[in-house]
């Protein structure tokens, strides 16, 4: 198969064009308050592209990443797993509770903590999918509920399991040992900070999602359940069981979300403080990358890079509250320009399709309508 | 359907007939009538709560006066939902076009009042449905994809807003607004004590009525009221006139629709555009009544709420408000004595869903019986083993009630035919 230009070109001018937007909406936004543009920008990338502050980028793109890659899965069959938010604080609390009752050799110990998150996650979301393979209950009502039930647990639980953050009001679970560690690697060039060791694994779990969906029979049937559920069914598609693994999975991803944080941070324990919202931010980076393993990693690490800079404007005294508004002007302008791509996409086919079709007529041989 | 449909000229039934039919206890058909069977049944229900568990709070005229206030923003959503999927257009932003609401009424509600207040928070709200109306209707864009997109903008626009327009406003921050003038209260005049020595009787199922009474008669605000009206509105624009049977038609079937002339485009635009500003009400409901002045992320995901609210209700504005009553109870049970009041509600539930297992196996579905069964004993001896649900238990009460109430009701419901689907004009098939 040769590569299509044509197609490739839309695909890359899509996601330009909607950044180019939002940077455009923002521009306006600053100057409506009375910021000076160019100078922000300047400050912006200046700060950003400081060794610390771009292994701070990566480290946060990691765990967007991850967020995205969850969300992704039920984005290929149409499901939308918005309860990736509850699945990870969920999961990553049980990993550190279990995490600080082990005394294991370092790899077993790494292990079964990342083994328990996915494990919790995969559950937690599990009860969405029952709901919806047996009951018939849409996922997104349900996802949303079982995040603000999560919320309560957690903290529930938390109250239960917790011990004083030392120096600090602060309650958190127990600290897991130094054998559960993760180790950084030192990524960045004149860094003084590592990037978390868990990249690689995100890395890892970004190949096995695109061969998996790409090259394999199971995700032929989902990106088939996704595209149409009655072709899937005539083909042979066991429908319910595929809502049910596939949202397994989605939780099983969702669940690796707070590990970065968890086995690579200073304090590996679950805490008040522990990041929130990071599910919702995974829906936005899996709208911008499309769903797919290379554009998320780019959406993820452009929205943690607009994360880090809204330290340097606070500091610089620019509302950092325009990031937000950059964030979402950028995910629906994106969506919008998608749209509009594939229209444009479906348009120029049926133009080429037509052309050569009238191509065809003009041999004598072929009456019309025969290719029918 | 009954033996008392059958045709007049049957055999059997000329001769013998009627008083084997009288065995038969049929409803009264009329609407309000069952309404209020049906609202006597449940507060019966709660008074046998109240007097076996002693949690005398469940049925109390505060509580139920806080149920009513937290289900107007509730309902508000739900609307929103309503009219916009009624239109075919499912919107998960109303959660985004709430906290546009909530902002909106806290800017304009210090400023030149609280009605003002109300205006613009519904303003805000429907500037969002106009965006969701863009992107969905106009571009095509997925309808769920768009409402998150607007929930994740909707909370950077009024984070931003919030730095910019109350900075160095007294008693304002950058997270919430000055405090607001509230809207003034209404009661039945002359209601207020003699119901409330009534309540303090604690008398079997009189108590409980009193207290109810007082609830919803006395000390309701002025925006409430105005909430309830437009439920009412709505249930006879949608459903009595004929641009209701149009935008419901764009919901059903937008080709079909197209074909007999009706602007399709246009409706849709104006479902969601009032689908935010309902949605907005809403927010502007908390900012003022409810709270005082807005606060980020004052919200709560009522927005998601109010939407679960009406899929609950069948889309439908009667059901709609059922949900939100039932959802709004929940919630102010926690607000007081939550401990106690939930788990009395703990003992009603085992009951229920010892009733529905009872029920199911009656009609031979042996196996969701045992389900009931198994999760309705359960609750009982969660009742009797402990004395109070802990803190954490009742803030998810409503979340769980939701759950469990899709998970019973989901098969029964019907959504709009094109509800959530792409429609370009012309391209009907």
């Amino acid at each position: 198969m040769t590569l299509d230009w044509r197609r490739i070109g839309l695909a890359v001018a899509a996601p330009t064009a909607a950044l180019a937007f939002a940077l455009l909406v923002t521009a306006l936004v600053l100057v409506s308050t009375g910021d000076p543009v160019w100078s922000t920008a300047q400050v912006v990338w200046d700060y950003g592209t400081q060794p610390r502050v771009i292994a701070l980028t990566f480290n946060q793109g990691t765990v967007y990443y991850l967020s995205a890659l969850a969300v992704a899965i039920g984005f290929r069959m149409n499901l939308f797993n918005i309860g990736v938010d509850g699945q990870y604080r969920l999961a990553a609390f049980c990993a550190a509770v279990v995490g600080s009752k082990l005394d294991l050799p370092k790899p077993l110990m790494i292990l079964i903590i990342i083994a328990t998150a996915m494990l919790v996650g995969a559950m937690w979301a599990g009860i969405a999918a029952l709901l919806k393979a047996t009951r018939g209950v849409s996922e997104v009502i349900s996802t949303i509920m079982l995040n603000l039930i999560a919320t309560s647990l957690v903290a529930y639980l938390l109250r239960k399991a917790a011990v004083d953050v030392a120096g600090s009001n602060n309650i958190g679970t127990k600290p897991i040992s130094e054998r559960g560690a993760l180790p950084g690697i030192p990524l960045i060039p004149d860094s003084p900070l590592d990037v978390y060791g868990f990249i690689l694994v995100a890395a890892f779990a970004g190949v096995v999602y695109t061969v998996a969906l790409g090259r394999t029979r199971f995700g032929f049937d989902l990106r088939a359940t996704g595209s149409s559920e009655s072709a899937a069914v005539a083909s042979g598609v066991n429908v319910k069981r595929m809502v049910v693994i596939s949202l397994l999975l989605s939780g099983a991803v969702a669940g690796l979300v707070g590990m970065p944080q968890l086995l690579g941070g200073d304090s590996r324990n679950y805490s008040l403080d522990f990041p929130a919202g990071l599910g919702f931010t995974g829906i936005a980076i899996a709208l911008l990358g499309r769903n797919n393993a290379i554009g998320m990693a780019l959406a993820a690490l452009l929205f943690s890079f607009l994360d880090s800079s809204a330290i340097i404007l606070d500091i610089n005294d620019i509302s950092k509250e325009i990031v937000l508004i950059m964030q979402g002007t950028v995910v629906l302008s994106v969506v919008v320009v998608y749209e509009l791509v594939r229209r444009y996409g479906v348009a120029a086919e049926q133009r080429r399709v037509s052309q050569e079709l009238a191509g065809a007529t003009d041999e004598p041989a072929t009456p019309a309508g025969v290719g029918a | 359907m009954s033996l008392l449909d059958k045709p007049a000229g049957d055999p059997m039934k000329t001769a013998g007939a009627p008083h084997r039919v009288n065995h038969r206890f049929r409803l009264p058909t009329s609407g309000p009538v069952r309404v209020l069977l049906a609202l006597g049944a449940l507060v019966f229900m709660l008074s046998v709560v109240r007097v076996v568990s002693g949690a005398n709070d469940i049925t109390s005229s505060g509580t139920i006066g806080a149920a009513l206030a937290l289900s107007i923003p509730i309902a508000m959503a739900g609307l929103g939902g309503l009219w916009s999927e009624r239109a075919g257009v499912v919107n998960i932003g109303l959660e985004g076009m709430m906290i546009l609401g909530t902002w909106g009424a806290g800017w304009a509600g210090y400023q030149w009042g609280p009605w003002t207040g109300v205006l613009v928070g519904a303003l805000f709200g429907a500037v969002g449905g106009l965006l969701h109306a863009v992107a969905t209707v106009s571009f095509g864009v997925d309808h769920i994809v768009s409402g998150v997109a607007i929930n994740i903008l909707g909370l950077g626009v009024t984070q931003f807003l919030s730095v910019v327009a109350f900075e160095g406003v007294p008693g304002a921050g950058e997270s919430q607004s000055p405090p607001l003038a509230n809207i003034r209260e209404v009661s039945i005049p002359g209601l207020a004590d003699p119901l409330l020595t009534l309540q303090k009787k604690e008398w079997f199922f009189v108590s409980d009525l009193a207290g109810v009474a007082r609830g919803l008669f006395t000390g309701v605000s002025l925006l409430t009221v105005v909430a309830i009206l437009l439920l009412v509105l709505t249930y006879v624009v949608l459903w009595r006139t004929a641009f209701g049977l149009r935008l419901r038609s764009c919901g059903e079937s937008p080709s079909a629709a197209e074909s007999l002339g009706v602007n399709v485009y246009l409706m849709k635009y104006a479902a969601v555009v009032a689908s935010g500003a309902f949605a907005g009400l809403g927010g502007a409901f908390l900012a003022i009544v409810a709270g005082n002045g807005y606060r980020e992320g004052q919200t709560a995901g009522r927005g998601y709420i109010g939407l679960a609210a009406m899929i609950f209700g069948n889309w439908r504005p009667g059901g709609l408000a059922a949900g939100a009553g039932l959802f709004g109870f929940t919630d102010s049970l926690q607000l007081r004595r939550g401990g106690e009041s939930v788990h009395a509600l703990l003992l009603l539930l085992g009951a229920l869903l010892l009733a529905v297992a009872i029920y199911l196996a009656v009609k031979r579905k042996l196996l969701p019986a045992a389900i009931s069964a198994l999760v309705g004993a359960g609750a009982l001896v969660w009742y009797a083993t402990t004395d109070e649900v802990p803190g954490a238990f009742t803030t998810m009460t409503p979340y769980v009630t939701t759950l469990l109430v899709l998970a019973l009701a989901a098969q029964r419901l019907r959504m709009p035919a094109a509800d959530g689907l792409k429609y370009r004009k012309g391209q009907g098939g």
